[in-house]
C-alpha cells in the first residue's frame, strides 16, 4: 500500500450566502492518477482552488496534508513550490509571447540579474520532447492548437518540478486524438512517480486512466472508489455523482414530432478575416419537438454554423436561406433572430454568455427587455418576479437574484444563461456544447427543454 | 428589522458613502471658511461656475459606462461656444435660433467621433485626442485667435438669470413654493413606489425608518431652497441642470436603452448575442456627449459673456474625474448619473472652499488629485472587500 501523497481533511468554504464545501474529504496515494467527479456546481473546481491556494489559508476551514506536513498556503506560489501544479480548464497561456517564454514566465533563468536565454532555449527545447512536442520553443502560442497549448501547460508544469498535477477538464476542448495524447502522457508522468488529479466529465476516459475516483455532490464528499478493486462502471460513477439509480443514462422521452418548422439551406460562411471559406453548403431541418445534434470534432465549424445563423454573428459573405415554417427569413441581425424565435446559447458563457459584474435578474431579462417594458421603460419589479421565477424553477443556487453572476460557479452560470435564452420563449435553439458532452443532471435537464 | 436596514445599506454603500463624503467636505471648509462656503451668495455661485462642468459629467459618465472615454469634449465646448458667438454676435441671429443650431452642431461633431468609434473601431482614447486637437485647432481658426463679446442679453440669462419673483419680499418667494413643492413630489412619489414593491412582496424600509428618511429629504430640500431664497432665488441654470439629472437618471436607471448601455459596458459580446445594437448605441451615447458637450459650451459661454479660444481647457479631466470619483470603473459597466454629479460637487465645493480660504491654485491641483486617488481606491477596496 502506498502512502498518500496528500489528504485533504474536513474542509468547508462558504461564499456569502452559499456553502460551497462541507467537510470534504480527498486523499491521494503517492503515485496515483486520481479523478474528481460530480455534477457541475458540485464545488470541484472550489476544492481545487482551496487546494492550490486560489482561496488562501484562513478562507476555509479544515487541513491540507501534502506529503504528511500541513500546508497553509497564501497564493500559489507557494503551492508551486512545494510542487502542487494546476492547470485550469481556460488556459493560462499568453498568445503572443513564445513557448519558451511561457514557460518560464515568473520563473525565468536568470544568470547575474538578466535572462539567460541560452539556458532557457535548451530547458525548454528538453521540456517539449518529455511531452511529445516537436514546436521550436520559439514558436508563438497564438499559432498552435488548443491540444498544443494544453502540452505547453505541462511542460510548464514539469518545469515547476511538479509532483501532484492537477488537471480541470483537460480534454474538454480537444478532439479525440489530442485527449488521446495528453492521456498517455498522464500515464507515461505516472510512471515517472508524478501523481495527478483529474476533474473531468469524460466517464470513458476516467475510467481508462484512473486508479482511485473521488465522488462529490452538493459539497460533499460522497465517495472514494478504487477502480481496480471495486470494479467500478459508468453507471456506478453516475449513480453517486447524481445520488440515485439511473436505469437510463438520458432521461426518458417520448418524442412526439411534427411537420419541419425550421430549415437552413445551401449556407455558406466564408472566415471574417482569412480568405476561407468555414461552411460550405450546408442544409439542415429541424421538426416540431425534434431535437438536432450537431457533431464534429473542435474546429470543424460547429460554433460558426450557430452564430452564423444566429442573426450573423458569425463570418462574412454569408448566403443561403432560412425557413420557417416554410416561409423564408430574412435575418441580418441578433435581434432579427430572437424575434423569429431563435435562441443561442454559447458553450464559453463567461466570454459569450453572461454579463459577470451584472446581477442575475439583469442577465436573465437582457435578451427580452420588451417583454418586461411598457413604452421602452422597464418595470423593475416585475424584472425581479420573472428572475424569482426563473430561479425557482432552474434551481439556480444562490440566496438572491440581485448577486452578480461573477460569483456563482459554473454551473450555475450556465442555468443563468439558459433561463434569458427560455424567457424570450425561442422556436428553437441552437445550443453549442463540447463533444462528448457532459452527462450531469443539469445538462441533461436542457435537453429536456 | 435590523437586517433588512443592513441589507438596503448595503446595497447602496457607494451612493450614500459618497454623500457623506460630500457632505463631510462642505462642514470642513464651512467650518475652515468662517462660514462664508455655505453663505447663499456662495452657494448660488456654487451652482453656476460648477455648471458646465457638471453637464459634461453627466455626458461623460455614459461614455465611461460604455467602456469608452472622450477627451475631446472639452474642445467641442469651445468650438461650439465659437460658432455660437459668430452667429449671434457677428451675423446676429437670434439667441433661441442660434442655441439650437449650436446644439445640433455639437450632436453632429459627436457623430463624427461616434462613427470612428462605433463603426470603424477606433479605440475612442485615440479618436477623441484626435478630436481635442482638432476642434481646439478649429476654434482658433473661426475665432482669428481673438475672443468675441458681447453676447446678446437674453443669451447671458441661459448662466446668469433666476427664476422671477412676486411681490417684493426680502426672501424670495416663490423658491419656497418650489421647494415646497417639490417636496410634496418627493414624498408621493416615494410613497407610491414603497407601495408598489409592497404589492410585489419585496423588502421594504420599517415604517420608522421610511419616515425618517422622508423627513430627511424634505428638510434637506427646503433648507436648500431657503437658502437659495436669501439671495435672488433658483438661477436658470439650477433649474436645467435639475432636469437634466432627472431625465438621464430615468434614462439610465428604467429604460431599455439604458440598459443597454450597461450591458455593452459589462461584456460587449454577449450584449451583442443577446440582440444589443451595440454599434448603434455607441454611436448615441457620442452623439449625446456631443450635444451636452455643446450645452456646456454654451453656458460658459454666456457666463463669461465672451467666446474666447482658451475656453475649456481642461473640461474633459474635471468631467471624468467627477465620474470616476463617483463611483464609475475604468473598465466600463458601473456609474450612475447621481454619482457623476455628486462627484462633480465634491470637486466643486472644494475648488471653491480652497479658493475661500485663499489656498492657492498650485495646492488645489495638488489636492484634488490625491482626493481622485483616495476615492477611486476607497472604492476598489470596497469592491474587492465585498466580492472575496
Amino acid at each position: 500500500m502506498m502512502d498518500a501523497i496528500l489528504e485533504m481533511r474536513r474542509i468547508t468554504k462558504t461564499f456569502p450566502g452559499v456553502k460551497a464545501l462541507e467537510n470534504v474529504n480527498l486523499k491521494v496515494r503517492a503515485g496515483e492518477i486520481h479523478a474528481l467527479c460530480g455534477e457541475n456546481g458540485a464545488g470541484k473546481s472550489t476544492l481545487m482552488k482551496v487546494l492550490s491556494g486560489v482561496y488562501p489559508h484562513g478562507s476555509y476551514e479544515g487541513e491540507i496534508l501534502f506529503k504528511g506536513r500541513i500546508c497553509q498556503f497564501k497564493d500559489i506560489k507557494q503551492s508551486e513550490q512545494m510542487g502542487i501544479v494546476i492547470i485550469h480548464q481556460e488556459l493560462a497561456l499568453i498568445p503572443y509571447l513564445s513557448i519558451a517564454e511561457n514557460i518560464f514566465l515568473g520563473n525565468e533563468q536568470k544568470r547575474g540579474g538578466f535572462i539567460d536565454w541560452n539556458e532557457t532555449f535548451v530547458k525548454t527545447k528538453a521540456l517539449l520532447e518529455t511531452v511529445g512536442l516537436k514546436e521550436h520553443p520559439n514558436t508563438l502560442i497564438q499559432s498552435l492548437g488548443v491540444g498544443k497549448q494544453q502540452l505547453v501547460e505541462i511542460a510548464k508544469a514539469l518545469s515547476k518540478k511538479v509532483q501532484l498535477l492537477i488537471l480541470d477538464e483537460p480534454t474538454a476542448a480537444l478532439n479525440e486524438e489530442d485527449s488521446e495524447n495528453l492521456l498517455k502522457l498522464i500515464l507515461q508522468l505516472k510512471a515517472q512517480g508524478i501523481s495527478s488529479i483529474i476533474i473531468s466529465h469524460k466517464l470513458n476516459e476516467i475510467a481508462k486512466v484512473a486508479d482511485s475516483i473521488t465522488i462529490i455532490r452538493d459539497g460533499k464528499t460522497i465517495e472514494t472508489l478504487d477502480m481496480r478493486a471495486d470494479h467500478v462502471t459508468e453507471d456506478r460513477i453516475i449513480k453517486g455523482m447524481v445520488g440515485r439509480d439511473l436505469t437510463n443514462r438520458y432521461p426518458e422521452r417520448t418524442p412526439d414530432i411534427g411537420e419541419t418548422i425550421f430549415e437552413v439551406r445551401n449556407w455558406n460562411v466564408y472566415h471574417p478575416q482569412q480568405d476561407r471559406k468555414v461552411i460550405d453548403d450546408v442544409h439542415f431541418h429541424i421538426r416540431r419537438g425534434e431535437i438536432v445534434g450537431i457533431a464534429g470534432l473542435m474546429g470543424a465549424g460547429r460554433t460558426e454554423l450557430a452564430m452564423s445563423i444566429f442573426g450573423r454573428s458569425y463570418g462574412r459573405q454569408i448566403s443561403g436561406q432560412i425557413y420557417k415554417n416554410g416561409r423564408e427569413l430574412r435575418i441580418r441581425t441578433v435581434s432579427d433572430a430572437i424575434d423569429n424565435g431563435i435562441a443561442y446559447v454559447t458553450e464559453d458563457r463567461k466570454q459569450y454568455g453572461l454579463i459577470l459584474i451584472d446581477d442575475i435578474k439583469r442577465n436573465i431579462t437582457l435578451a427580452n427587455l420588451v417583454r418586461i417594458s411598457r413604452n421602452t421603460v422597464v418595470n423593475e419589479n416585475e424584472e425581479f418576479v420573472v428572475a424569482e421565477t426563473f430561479r425557482r424553477k432552474m434551481n439556480i443556487k444562490t440566496p438572491s437574484v440581485l448577486q452578480k453572476t461573477g460569483n456563482l460557479s459554473g454551473g450555475n452560470q450556465q442555468k443563468v444563461v439558459l433561463s434569458k435564452w427560455i424567457f424570450p420563449n425561442p422556436i428553437s435553439s441552437c445550443w453549442t456544447n463540447r463533444p462528448g458532452g457532459s452527462t450531469s443532471a443539469p445538462n441533461m435537464k436542457s435537453i429536456r427543454l | 428589522m435590523m437586517d433588512v436596514i443592513k441589507n438596503v445599506f448595503r446595497t447602496n454603500i457607494r451612493q450614500y458613502g459618497m454623500i457623506v463624503a460630500l457632505v463631510l467636505i462642505t462642514l470642513l471648509f464651512q467650518f475652515l471658511s468662517d462660514g462664508i462656503l455655505l453663505k447663499p451668495l456662495n452657494v448660488t455661485n456654487l451652482i453656476q461656475q460648477n455648471s458646465y462642468i457638471l453637464v459634461l459629467a453627466i455626458g461623460m459618465v455614459m461614455v465611461i459606462i460604455t467602456g469608452h472615454i472622450d477627451l475631446s469634449v472639452g474642445s467641442v465646448a469651445a468650438f461650439v461656444g465659437a460658432l455660437s458667438a459668430i452667429m449671434m454676435v457677428d451675423y446676429g441671429m437670434p439667441f433661441y435660433a442660434a442655441t439650437v443650431l449650436s446644439l445640433l452642431i455639437g450632436a453632429a461633431v459627436g457623430a463624427w467621433q461616434g462613427f470612428w468609434v462605433a463603426y470603424v473601431r477606433i479605440p475612442s482614447f485615440i479618436v477623441t485626442l484626435a478630436g481635442m486637437l482638432l476642434f481646439r485647432g478649429l476654434t482658433m481658426i473661426v475665432l482669428n485667435g481673438q475672443s468675441i463679446a458681447p453676447f446678446p442679453k437674453a443669451f447671458q440669462k441661459i448662466s446668469t438669470g433666476f427664476l422671477p419673483d412676486f411681490g417684493s419680499n426680502s426672501v424670495h418667494m416663490l423658491t419656497i413654493v418650489v421647494g415646497a413643492a417639490l417636496s410634496l413630489v418627493t414624498v408621493v412619489q416615494e410613497l407610491r413606489s414603497r407601495r408598489t414593491q409592497q404589492k410585489y412582496g419585496f423588502d421594504v424600509l420599517p415604517m420608522p425608518w421610511f419616515v425618517l428618511k422622508l423627513a430627511v429629504m424634505v428638510a434637506v430640500i427646503n433648507i436648500f431652497t431657503f437658502v437659495l431664497a436669501r439671495y435672488k432665488g433658483i438661477p436658470f441654470i439650477l433649474i436645467l441642470l435639475f432636469a437634466l439629472v432627472v431625465v438621464y437618471t430615468f434614462v439610465m436607471k428604467r429604460t431599455v436603452m439604458g440598459r443597454h448601455v450597461y450591458a455593452i459596458g459589462g461584456n460587449e459580446k454577449a450584449a451583442k448575442l443577446s440582440g444589443v445594437k451595440t454599434k448603434k448605441v455607441t454611436f448615441w451615447v457620442f452623439v449625446n456627449m456631443g450635444a451636452l458637450a455643446a450645452l456646456s459650451g454654451l453656458i460658459y459661454a454666456a457666463r463669461l459673456n465672451a467666446a474666447t479660444p482658451k475656453a475649456g481647457v481642461n473640461f474633459e479631466l474635471d468631467a471624468i474625474a467627477a465620474a470616476f470619483i463617483g463611483g464609475a470603473s475604468a473598465s466600463g459597466g458601473i456609474g450612475t448619473v447621481v454619482g457623476a454629479i455628486i462627484g462633480g460637487l465634491v470637486m466643486g465645493v472644494m475648488n471653491n472652499g480652497m479658493s475661500l480660504i485663499g489656498l492657492g491654485i498650485d495646492w488645489q491641483q495638488g489636492i484634488k488629485g490625491l482626493v481622485l486617488l483616495l476615492a477611486v481606491s476607497f472604492d476598489i477596496y470596497n469592491k474587492n472587500k465585498s466580492g472575496a
